[in-house]
């Protein structure tokens, strides 16, 4: 076969052309990531748009002569005019408005073949910037089972840009796609829509100011002035460029002129829109089959129904919560083993001092207590990955919405509040999916209160002490462990309502989105994003928490006993132990001595730590069996013989424990998601001050009362 | 012309076309980009268990919204 000179031109002269950057843009659940995952396979590089937690995909395809192109893959937008911070990065980086981001040359605009017309709004949108553009139809077999048949040589020529039908899920179209998209020249759109004659001179207007005075390329410049009279309280994000007051002038009489006049410009602009989008979807788009309920609707009937919509919802968490639970315990158990088993190697085959110490208690153990996250991570992000591609998501979303707003939340804050119970680390990392960054910021803020486990050690250790007897009865334990989730689950809604209503105080958030037909999931993609959000725990919160892992190790390895100490004397001399004679004065009020000060010191670095860390106190073997500690404990007293784990001080633990911030693996993973220390700071100090509030009003009120 | 009520007022499986927009702002300007446009037929497919937000159905896709939103569109019963 022959090649087209074009392409044959390209190979006969590589240096001529520059390899062009590519942005992939589309509309939510449109198979955006699959294509891109299809186009780049593993060479993708993810990161972050500096000042927003707003995630940056880079990718590197290869035309069909080994070419490389770059692909940006941008975040899904149903519109330009930008309703959440991810909207607001695909709009800046196509505008340019980023300086951490080069302008893309050319647009990979991809659309579902089943939804054209909604989702060619946003290609009518991007039409407007002047760029060539290549527009991908996906999800054609999908359209032809529906009835539709999506004539895409009709839409070519209505449009004047290359089109390429595609089945990104199977690689069907992928090799006419890169043929395209090495093209060396590409056709602009015939592009001509007609914009409301009331709002014409205020396009003009803007477009020329922002020639002269934010110096836009007239095109680009033209496409900035028709979004931004949609765009009317848009929002803003980091590290996008602000518009020149002039320009900013112009816009607002413009738009005092027409609220005066009663027009509504935002919306006859989407009109206009939607009438060209008409005409091309009328000729373009043929119905041939029947419309009868699709698979979706069935299946839905069922899921969100109002009494099956819980059996499944319930059904659906309980098997992940289940999952992060016991799937996660064995290969957390296996790196606790190796840890400690290259720990011990280390221990034999280095000379005995400091330098042995450190790498063996602090760097060894930190970097296993980092890794021990990962089990979790990934398999809740397994399972988030299966909700959202087979659409489950948004229907869980859909359901919880009524109860979630009742503290000022969406629905999508549900699963991230949920799956903090496991931990709080992979819950604040699965934020990523509520748009609006107050209600991300609220749901960050109250997820470390939902009872982790890693407060389970604590709590069944302060049950055991609590009751009298080597055996806890099984319904004590169950009911006061209720009782400790239920006060974290109250305390987080609580918190939440709070912030939303003081602090964060906001518009409730919007809930206009697509119910997306159920599809079945695509294993590769999950999977790919799976280890991209544990590469990306480790890369981002690994550091910060080993470093302050060394550093509470430091605390309590020095300075150091003489020798033939025991591990007791020399944590009760070790800086830890010191703190904890400190700490006693602010945490007698509520029944506890420096000895438990030094256990929830050591609890920073994560909570169960506070088990082992009282068996090294008070001298009792804790690793297979608590009973030792146990009994040590209640021996435990205070200087004037009091007994100091009275059942209202093991109680009152157990309230602190549930209330206060004391995971500095939490706080490393808040600083990375918030991007400051202003909030992980904030929130260590409202919920250890809760805690002590809390525990002081149970002590006192229980010593008054004669417990 | 038929009597118009309010899209939230809508019957599930009930089908309307949408005739007014009672509120500028960006939800309203969110929902005209979505598709939901003066003309633009709608069916109420269902509303979640705890009867807030609605699904519906328009333009071959489904469209979830809360009542509040639905409050401030004024829909035309078709038969």
């Amino acid at each position: 076969m022959a090649l087209p000179a074009h392409i044959s031109s390209t190979v006969a002269n590589p240096s001529s052309a520059r390899t062009p950057i590519y942005a992939l843009v589309g509309n939510p659940n449109c198979g955006k990531t699959t294509l891109f995952n299809a186009l780049t396979g593993l060479k993708q590089k993810v990161g972050n748009y500096p000042g927003v937690t707003v995630e940056k995909k880079i990718g590197t395809a290869y035309s069909q002569h080994g070419q490389p192109i770059t692909v940006i893959d941008l975040p899904g937008a149903y519109s330009l005019a930008a309703r959440s911070p991810d909207e607001a990065v695909t709009r800046d980086v196509l505008l340019g408005r980023r300086a951490d981001t080069a302008q893309p040359d050319r647009i990979l605009c991809i659309v579902d073949a089943t939804n054209l017309e909604r989702n060619l709004y946003l290609l009518h949108q991007i039409l407007d910037l002047g760029r060539p553009v290549i527009l991908v139809v996906n999800m054609m077999d999908l359209a032809a089972a529906a009835g539709l048949t999506v004539r895409i040589s009709r839409l070519e020529q209505a449009l004047g840009i290359p089109v390429i039908a595609c089945e990104a899920v199977n690689g069907k179209g992928l090799i006419e796609l890169k043929v395209a998209m090495s093209r060396p020249d590409l056709p602009l759109a015939r592009h001509a829509w007609d914009v409301p004659a009331a709002i014409a001179p205020a396009v003009t207007e803007l477009q020329a100011s922002l020639v002269s005075h934010d110096r836009k390329a007239p095109f680009l410049a033209r496409a900035e002035a028709l979004l931004l009279l949609t765009d009317q309280d848009s929002v803003r994000v980091a590290g996008s460029t602000p518009l020149h007051a002039r320009t900013e002038e112009i816009l607002r009489s413009w738009q005092k002129y027409w609220e005066g006049e009663g027009t509504d410009w935002a919306g006859a602009l989407v009109n206009s829109r939607y009438d060209a989008i008409g005409r091309i979807a009328a000729d373009v788009i043929l119905q041939t089959g029947e419309t009868g309920p699709t698979a979706s609707d069935k299946i839905d009937a069922v899921v969100t129904d109002s009494v099956w919509g819980w059996a499944v919802l319930g059904a659906v968490m309980t098997l992940l919560f289940i999952s992060i639970f016991t799937l996660a315990e064995p290969p957390m158990n296996w790196i606790d083993d190796q840890t400690a088993v290259f720990a011990n190697w280390v221990q034999r085959v280095m000379p005995e001092g400091d330098l042995r110490d450190l790498i063996t208690t602090g760097v060894i153990a930190g970097v296993g207590g980092v890794i021990k996250f990962l089990p979790q991570i990934l398999i809740l992000f397994f399972f988030i990955g299966l909700l959202e591609s087979t659409g489950y998501m948004a229907r869980a979303a859909f359901i919880m919405d009524r109860l979630m707003s009742r503290v000022g939340l969406n629905g999508k804050s549900f699963i991230p509040l949920l799956s903090s119970h496991a931990c709080a680390i992979p819950g604040i990392m699965a934020t990523r999916t509520i748009e609006d960054p107050k209600d991300r910021l609220v749901t960050i803020l109250v997820a470390p209160l939902m009872s982790c486990s890693a407060r389970l050690p604590v709590y069944l250790l302060m049950i055991a002490a609590l009751v009298p007897g080597d055996r806890v009865p099984l319904l004590t334990k169950v009911s006061v462990m209720i009782l400790m989730y239920a006060l974290g689950t109250l305390g987080a809604f609580g918190f939440a309502w709070l912030f939303k209503r003081t602090l964060l105080k906001g518009a409730p958030p919007l809930m206009i989105m697509e119910l997306p037909p159920y599809r079945l999931p695509r294993v590769k993609d999950v999977a790919l994003n799976m280890l991209e959000r544990g590469a990306l725990f480790l890369r981002r919160a690994g550091t910060l928490i080993l470093g302050i892992s060394i550093i509470l190790w430091f605390l309590s390895a020095y300075p150091k006993a003489p020798a033939g100490a025991t591990d007791q004397q020399q944590l009760a001399q070790s800086f830890a132990g010191r703190a904890g004679h400190l700490l006693e004065p602010a945490i007698k009020p509520l029944g506890f001595d420096w000895q438990i000060g030094i256990g929830l010191i050591s609890s920073f670095a994560a909570r169960e730590v506070f088990v082992s860390t009282m068996g090294v106190v008070f001298n009792a073997d804790a690793t297979d069996d608590i009973a030792p500690l146990r009994h040590a404990m209640l021996a435990a007293k205070w200087p004037d013989g009091r007994p100091l784990f009275t059942p209202l001080v093991c109680f009152t633990l157990m309230i602190f424990y549930v209330f206060a911030m004391q995971c500095v693996s939490t706080i490393a993973i808040v600083k990375r998601e918030t991007n400051s220390w202003k909030w992980p700071l904030f929130q260590t100090a409202y919920m250890t001050g809760t805690a002590w509030i809390l525990s002081f009003m149970v002590y006192q009120t229980g010593t008054a009362l004669g417990f | 012309m038929a009597a118009t009520i309010k899209l939230s007022e809508l019957a599930i499986g009930a089908s309307a076309v949408v005739r007014e927009f009672l509120k500028t702002g960006s939800a309203s300007i969110r929902l005209r980009e979505m598709g939901l446009l003066i003309g633009t037929r709608v069916t109420l497919v269902r509303t979640a268990p705890l009867g807030d937000p609605l699904e519906l159905k328009l333009r071959g896709y489904n469209l979830t919204l809360r009542k509040t939103e639905a409050d401030t569109v004024l829909v035309e019963l078709t038969t």
